[in-house]
Protein backbone atom coordinates (compact mmCIF):
# COMPACT_ATOMS: atom_id res chain seq x y z
CA UNK A 1 0.00 0.00 0.00
CA UNK A 2 1.60 3.31 -0.99
CA UNK A 3 1.54 6.02 1.61
CA UNK A 4 -1.33 8.32 0.62
CA UNK A 5 0.39 11.45 1.87
CA UNK A 6 3.56 10.90 -0.16
CA UNK A 7 1.58 10.11 -3.31
CA UNK A 8 -0.56 13.20 -2.92
CA UNK A 9 2.50 15.36 -2.47
CA UNK A 10 4.10 14.03 -5.66
CA UNK A 11 0.86 14.62 -7.58
CA UNK A 12 0.40 18.12 -6.19
CA UNK A 13 3.72 19.11 -7.76
CA UNK A 14 2.13 18.41 -11.15
CA UNK A 15 0.22 21.67 -10.89
CA UNK A 16 3.06 23.92 -9.78
CA UNK A 17 6.25 25.23 -11.37
CA UNK A 18 6.53 24.32 -15.05
CA UNK A 19 3.12 22.64 -14.65
CA UNK A 20 1.52 26.06 -14.32
CA UNK A 21 3.31 27.27 -17.46
CA UNK A 22 1.99 24.20 -19.29
CA UNK A 23 -1.50 24.91 -17.94
CA UNK A 24 -1.30 28.42 -19.42
CA UNK A 25 0.01 27.28 -22.82
CA UNK A 26 -2.49 24.41 -23.05
CA UNK A 27 -5.25 26.85 -22.12
CA UNK A 28 -4.24 29.15 -24.97
CA UNK A 29 -4.31 26.23 -27.42
CA UNK A 30 -7.60 24.92 -26.02
CA UNK A 31 -9.17 28.31 -26.72
CA UNK A 32 -7.60 28.91 -30.14
CA UNK A 33 -8.16 25.38 -31.50
CA UNK A 34 -11.76 25.22 -30.24
CA UNK A 35 -12.59 28.71 -31.52
CA UNK A 36 -11.04 27.91 -34.89
CA UNK A 37 -13.02 24.67 -35.16
CA UNK A 38 -16.19 26.48 -34.08
CA UNK A 39 -15.81 29.13 -36.80
CA UNK A 40 -14.88 26.56 -39.47
CA UNK A 41 -17.76 24.20 -38.66
CA UNK A 42 -20.21 27.05 -38.16
CA UNK A 43 -19.50 28.90 -41.40
CA UNK A 44 -18.18 26.52 -44.09
CA UNK A 45 -18.25 22.95 -42.81
CA UNK A 46 -18.93 21.43 -46.27
CA UNK A 47 -15.63 22.69 -47.72
CA UNK A 48 -13.37 20.35 -45.76
CA UNK A 49 -15.35 18.23 -43.28
CA UNK A 50 -12.41 15.98 -42.38
CA UNK A 51 -10.06 18.86 -41.59
CA UNK A 52 -12.72 20.65 -39.56
CA UNK A 53 -13.65 17.57 -37.54
CA UNK A 54 -9.95 17.11 -36.79
CA UNK A 55 -9.85 20.76 -35.70
CA UNK A 56 -12.69 20.04 -33.29
CA UNK A 57 -10.93 16.91 -32.01
CA UNK A 58 -7.73 18.91 -31.48
CA UNK A 59 -9.71 21.52 -29.56
CA UNK A 60 -11.25 18.85 -27.33
CA UNK A 61 -7.86 17.25 -26.68
CA UNK A 62 -6.37 20.60 -25.62
CA UNK A 63 -9.37 21.32 -23.39
CA UNK A 64 -8.97 17.90 -21.74
CA UNK A 65 -5.23 18.39 -21.23
CA UNK A 66 -5.84 21.83 -19.69
CA UNK A 67 -8.50 20.38 -17.38
CA UNK A 68 -6.21 17.50 -16.38
CA UNK A 69 -3.39 19.88 -15.49
CA UNK A 70 -5.79 22.13 -13.57
CA UNK A 71 -7.37 19.25 -11.61
CA UNK A 72 -4.06 17.61 -10.71
CA UNK A 73 -3.91 14.55 -8.50
CA UNK A 74 -3.98 11.04 -9.92
CA UNK A 75 -7.22 11.68 -11.82
CA UNK A 76 -5.95 14.88 -13.41
CA UNK A 77 -2.69 13.16 -14.25
CA UNK A 78 -4.55 10.32 -15.99
CA UNK A 79 -6.65 12.79 -18.01
CA UNK A 80 -3.56 14.80 -18.97
CA UNK A 81 -1.60 11.65 -19.86
CA UNK A 82 -4.39 10.39 -22.16
CA UNK A 83 -4.86 13.74 -23.89
CA UNK A 84 -1.13 14.41 -24.32
CA UNK A 85 -0.74 10.97 -25.91
CA UNK A 86 -3.64 11.57 -28.33
CA UNK A 87 -2.18 15.01 -29.00
CA UNK A 88 1.23 13.57 -29.90
CA UNK A 89 -0.31 10.93 -32.19
CA UNK A 90 -2.61 13.57 -33.69
CA UNK A 91 0.08 16.08 -34.54
CA UNK A 92 2.33 13.36 -36.02
CA UNK A 93 -0.44 11.66 -38.07
CA UNK A 94 -2.22 14.83 -39.20
CA UNK A 95 1.11 16.56 -39.81
CA UNK A 96 2.29 13.73 -42.07
CA UNK A 97 -1.05 13.36 -43.89
CA UNK A 98 -1.37 17.11 -44.49
CA UNK A 99 1.94 17.06 -46.35
CA UNK A 100 1.38 13.73 -48.15
CA UNK A 101 -2.27 14.32 -49.13
CA UNK A 102 -3.03 17.99 -49.73
CA UNK A 103 -6.40 17.13 -51.28
CA UNK A 104 -7.84 15.73 -48.04
CA UNK A 105 -6.63 18.78 -46.11
CA UNK A 106 -7.49 21.81 -48.22
CA UNK A 107 -7.85 23.99 -45.14
CA UNK A 108 -5.57 24.15 -42.14
CA UNK A 109 -6.04 22.67 -38.70
CA UNK A 110 -3.86 23.35 -35.66
CA UNK A 111 -1.94 20.16 -36.47
CA UNK A 112 -1.45 20.71 -40.22
CA UNK A 113 2.18 20.58 -41.36
CA UNK A 114 3.17 19.71 -37.79
CA UNK A 115 1.69 22.95 -36.50
CA UNK A 116 3.82 25.26 -38.65
CA UNK A 117 1.06 27.88 -38.52
CA UNK A 118 1.55 28.04 -34.76
CA UNK A 119 5.33 28.21 -34.72
CA UNK A 120 5.58 24.39 -34.40
CA UNK A 121 4.50 24.74 -30.77
CA UNK A 122 1.84 22.00 -31.26
CA UNK A 123 4.67 19.61 -32.19
CA UNK A 124 6.86 20.45 -29.19
CA UNK A 125 4.07 20.78 -26.61
CA UNK A 126 3.09 17.07 -26.27
CA UNK A 127 6.74 16.10 -25.73
CA UNK A 128 7.12 18.67 -22.96
CA UNK A 129 3.76 17.64 -21.50
CA UNK A 130 4.56 13.92 -21.49
CA UNK A 131 8.03 14.58 -20.06
CA UNK A 132 6.49 16.65 -17.26
CA UNK A 133 3.89 13.96 -16.50
CA UNK A 134 6.57 11.27 -16.55
CA UNK A 135 8.78 13.29 -14.16
CA UNK A 136 5.87 13.59 -11.77
CA UNK A 137 4.69 10.00 -11.92
CA UNK A 138 3.44 8.79 -8.56
CA UNK A 139 6.18 6.91 -6.72
CA UNK A 140 5.92 4.17 -4.13
CA UNK A 141 6.42 5.61 -0.66
CA UNK A 142 9.63 4.74 1.14
CA UNK A 143 8.55 2.90 4.26
CA UNK B 1 -9.56 50.99 -38.58
CA UNK B 2 -8.36 51.98 -35.10
CA UNK B 3 -6.43 48.73 -34.55
CA UNK B 4 -4.06 49.70 -37.35
CA UNK B 5 -2.97 52.92 -35.64
CA UNK B 6 0.12 53.91 -33.63
CA UNK B 7 -1.46 52.52 -30.44
CA UNK B 8 -1.14 48.98 -31.86
CA UNK B 9 2.48 49.57 -32.81
CA UNK B 10 3.22 50.86 -29.30
CA UNK B 11 1.47 47.83 -27.75
CA UNK B 12 3.40 45.36 -29.91
CA UNK B 13 6.77 47.02 -29.18
CA UNK B 14 6.04 47.24 -25.43
CA UNK B 15 4.96 43.58 -25.35
CA UNK B 16 8.07 42.39 -27.19
CA UNK B 17 10.41 44.40 -24.94
CA UNK B 18 8.68 43.03 -21.84
CA UNK B 19 8.81 39.49 -23.30
CA UNK B 20 12.58 39.77 -23.61
CA UNK B 21 12.78 41.11 -20.05
CA UNK B 22 10.57 38.38 -18.51
CA UNK B 23 12.32 35.58 -20.41
CA UNK B 24 15.67 36.94 -19.21
CA UNK B 25 14.37 37.04 -15.63
CA UNK B 26 13.14 33.46 -15.96
CA UNK B 27 16.49 32.37 -17.40
CA UNK B 28 18.24 33.99 -14.41
CA UNK B 29 15.95 31.99 -12.08
CA UNK B 30 14.18 35.03 -10.65
CA UNK B 31 10.62 35.07 -9.36
CA UNK B 32 8.38 37.92 -10.58
CA UNK B 33 9.09 41.01 -8.48
CA UNK B 34 6.51 43.68 -7.68
CA UNK B 35 7.95 45.74 -10.53
CA UNK B 36 7.57 42.78 -12.92
CA UNK B 37 3.93 42.29 -11.98
CA UNK B 38 3.32 46.04 -12.22
CA UNK B 39 4.89 46.15 -15.69
CA UNK B 40 2.66 43.28 -16.83
CA UNK B 41 -0.37 45.05 -15.36
CA UNK B 42 0.54 48.28 -17.21
CA UNK B 43 0.84 46.34 -20.47
CA UNK B 44 -2.58 44.85 -19.71
CA UNK B 45 -3.94 48.39 -19.26
CA UNK B 46 -2.42 49.48 -22.60
CA UNK B 47 -4.02 46.45 -24.28
CA UNK B 48 -7.36 47.29 -22.62
CA UNK B 49 -7.20 50.82 -24.06
CA UNK B 50 -6.50 49.35 -27.51
CA UNK B 51 -9.48 47.01 -27.22
CA UNK B 52 -11.80 49.80 -26.04
CA UNK B 53 -10.71 51.98 -28.96
CA UNK B 54 -11.37 49.05 -31.31
CA UNK B 55 -14.83 48.45 -29.83
CA UNK B 56 -15.68 52.16 -30.21
CA UNK B 57 -14.47 51.88 -33.82
CA UNK B 58 -17.00 49.10 -34.42
CA UNK B 59 -19.86 51.55 -33.85
CA UNK B 60 -18.30 54.38 -35.81
CA UNK B 61 -17.09 53.56 -39.29
CA UNK B 62 -16.50 50.42 -41.31
CA UNK B 63 -16.81 47.04 -39.65
CA UNK B 64 -14.66 44.05 -40.43
CA UNK B 65 -16.64 41.61 -42.57
CA UNK B 66 -16.00 38.88 -39.99
CA UNK B 67 -17.32 40.80 -36.99
CA UNK B 68 -17.91 37.69 -34.88
CA UNK B 69 -14.31 36.50 -35.14
CA UNK B 70 -13.11 40.06 -34.55
CA UNK B 71 -15.19 40.26 -31.36
CA UNK B 72 -13.86 36.86 -30.24
CA UNK B 73 -10.29 38.07 -30.67
CA UNK B 74 -11.09 41.31 -28.83
CA UNK B 75 -12.40 39.36 -25.81
CA UNK B 76 -9.39 37.04 -25.86
CA UNK B 77 -6.98 39.97 -26.18
CA UNK B 78 -8.40 41.97 -23.28
CA UNK B 79 -8.53 38.89 -21.02
CA UNK B 80 -5.05 37.67 -21.90
CA UNK B 81 -2.77 39.79 -19.68
CA UNK B 82 -5.03 39.51 -16.58
CA UNK B 83 -5.12 35.69 -16.86
CA UNK B 84 -1.33 35.51 -17.24
CA UNK B 85 -0.93 37.89 -14.30
CA UNK B 86 -3.26 35.76 -12.16
CA UNK B 87 -1.29 32.58 -12.92
CA UNK B 88 2.07 34.33 -12.47
CA UNK B 89 1.02 35.59 -9.02
CA UNK B 90 0.24 31.99 -8.00
CA UNK B 91 3.72 30.96 -9.13
CA UNK B 92 6.39 32.92 -7.21
CA UNK B 93 9.27 31.12 -8.95
CA UNK B 94 11.12 31.52 -12.25
CA UNK B 95 8.14 29.85 -13.91
CA UNK B 96 5.99 32.84 -13.02
CA UNK B 97 8.25 35.01 -15.18
CA UNK B 98 8.09 32.40 -17.96
CA UNK B 99 4.29 32.66 -17.94
CA UNK B 100 4.54 36.47 -18.26
CA UNK B 101 7.15 36.10 -21.01
CA UNK B 102 4.99 33.71 -23.05
CA UNK B 103 1.97 35.99 -22.61
CA UNK B 104 4.01 38.95 -23.91
CA UNK B 105 5.02 36.88 -26.96
CA UNK B 106 1.43 35.86 -27.74
CA UNK B 107 -0.07 39.34 -27.30
CA UNK B 108 1.62 40.80 -30.45
CA UNK B 109 0.26 37.82 -32.42
CA UNK B 110 -3.25 38.61 -31.15
CA UNK B 111 -2.88 42.29 -32.11
CA UNK B 112 -1.59 41.33 -35.58
CA UNK B 113 -4.54 38.94 -36.04
CA UNK B 114 -6.91 41.78 -35.03
CA UNK B 115 -5.30 43.97 -37.70
CA UNK B 116 -5.61 41.22 -40.32
CA UNK B 117 -9.30 40.65 -39.57
CA UNK B 118 -9.98 44.39 -39.42
CA UNK B 119 -8.36 44.97 -42.82
CA UNK B 120 -10.94 42.73 -44.51
CA UNK B 121 -14.06 44.89 -44.69
CA UNK B 122 -17.31 43.98 -46.39
CA UNK B 123 -18.46 45.85 -49.45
Amino acid sequence: MPDAKTTRHADAALRTGLGRVLLFVYGVFALSASARAGVQIGTHFAEAPLAYLLSALAGLVYVAATAGLAIGGSRGRRIALTSCTIELLGVLIVGTLSIADRVAFPDDTVWSRFGSGYGYVPLVLPFVGLWWLWRHRPRQAVS
Amino acid sequence: MPVNGPLSVATIIAALLLAAWFLLRAALDRAPSRADLLAAALLGALVAVLVVVAVVGLFDGTRPSDTATFAGYLITTIAFAPVALYLARMEPTRWGNLILGIACLVLPVLVLRLQQIASVTGA
